[in-house]
């Protein structure tokens, strides 16, 4: 399965780009119910995949997301390092299991399940799994592109409702409520630049 | 080693390398040159966080055939030692246990029990009597 060098080098850029304008405001969100630093770990996760980004692009596709992974874990450095990171490699592990490659949703789904083991979180505890989760349901009712992007932000949003179980905000208890998660909230704003990206490079 | 089996390796991993380190200084005070142990705190920019290939790097520094157990402070430490021992990989990745337990009390009681020759699981289970889950 060999994508386009140019559509992973764009999605590459769109997500790093979207994270290094929105760096200040997921260090804030992060502030209010954690150490600050969230905006500052996915920045340097995405400037590294960056880094990598003519050879990354240059690979099979699950060798790229594996790859890509792998870098997010060894450079955000925090939570979200082993979260992402798991994200992305198990993507590309399912793809490459996968005899229907255009079965992406369910790629998807086993790997927001392996998130959600390696964090030992559920849906409802405030994390980015609460976007994840929306957007999987919205993938795979096959939803445009610009929905999918608005229902993650949307479930971002939501996600301030919401009592953390997981991360650092747990320790807060009820405190946290009130407060949008910051790993929601980038995986929102991750999920917004890909659909753009998407829908630019190949309209529906 | 002279025969018998060697006693198993510990890992601290902190958000703080002055903590990580400062943990391994009093286990080391406590079990001598006996346990076979290395620490990695802070991310890989020596700011506070945790950084799975230095953790990764520790276990294989602190490597035992007996096995090797990790304390860790707040969760992104316990996620990442996950992360790093999945890319330990089998079989060594077997005989790798993150001690549900305080880092400070666990790493020292669990180096004084792995220091009498110890199996790992007795290690951990010694200090996870100390948590109160
Ligand atoms: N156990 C967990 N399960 C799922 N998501 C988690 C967990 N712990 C943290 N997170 C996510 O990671 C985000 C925090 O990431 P970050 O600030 O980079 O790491 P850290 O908490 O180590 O400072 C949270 O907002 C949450 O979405
Ligand atoms: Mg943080």
């Amino acid at each position: 399965m060999q994508a386009e060098p140019v559509l992973v080098a764009g999605l590459i850029e769109a997500c790093r780009a979207t994270i290094a304008a929105n760096s200040d405001h997921l260090c804030g969100l992060d502030r209010a119910i954690g150490d600050g630093d969230h905006g500052t770990n996915m920045r340097r996760g995405c400037e590294a995949v960056s880094a990598e980004e003519a050879f990354v692009s240059l690979l099979p596709l699950p060798d790229a997301l594996e790859k890509i992974g792998l870098t997010l874990v060894m450079n955000i450095g925090g939570a979200a390092g082993p979260l992402y990171g798991t994200l992305l490699m198990e993507i590309g592990r399912e793809l490459r299991a996968l005899d229907d490659k255009q079965d992406f949703p369910s790629a998807l789904k086993q790997a927001i399940d392996a998130v959600a083991r390696r964090g030992r979180s559920h849906a409802g505890d405030k994390t980015l799994l609460d976007v994840l989760y929306p957007v999987h349901d919205a993938l795979a009712h096959r939803l445009p592109l610009t929905d999918i992007a608005r229902q993650a932000a949307l479930s971002a949003e939501l996600t301030a409702a919401m009592k953390a179980m997981r991360g650092r905000a747990a320790y807060l208890g009820d405190r946290s409520i009130g407060h949008v998660d910051p790993g929601a909230s980038s995986c929102a704003l991750l999920t917004a630049a890909i659909c753009r990206y998407l829908e630019e490079y190949r309209p529906v | 080693m002279n025969g018998k089996t060697p006693n198993v390796g510990i890992v601290i991993v902190s958000h703080s390398p002055l903590i990580a380190r400062g943990t391994a200084d009093m286990v080391r005070q406590m079990a001598g040159d006996s346990v076979p142990l290395a620490w990695s705190g802070g991310n890989r920019h020596g700011e506070l966080g945790t950084d799975a290939g230095g953790i990764l790097k520790a276990i294989e520094e602190a490597w035992s055939e007996a096995g090797v157990a990790v304390f860790v402070d707040l969760g992104g430490a316990e996620t990442n030692s996950e992360m790093a021992i999945e890319m330990l990989g089998p079989p060594r990745s077997k005989k790798v246990s993150i001690c549900n337990a305080p880092v400070v009390e666990g790493a020292v009681i669990a180096a004084a029990e792995a220091s009498g020759g110890a199996p790992l699981s007795r290690v951990v289970a010694t200090a996870e009597e100390l948590s109160p889950r």
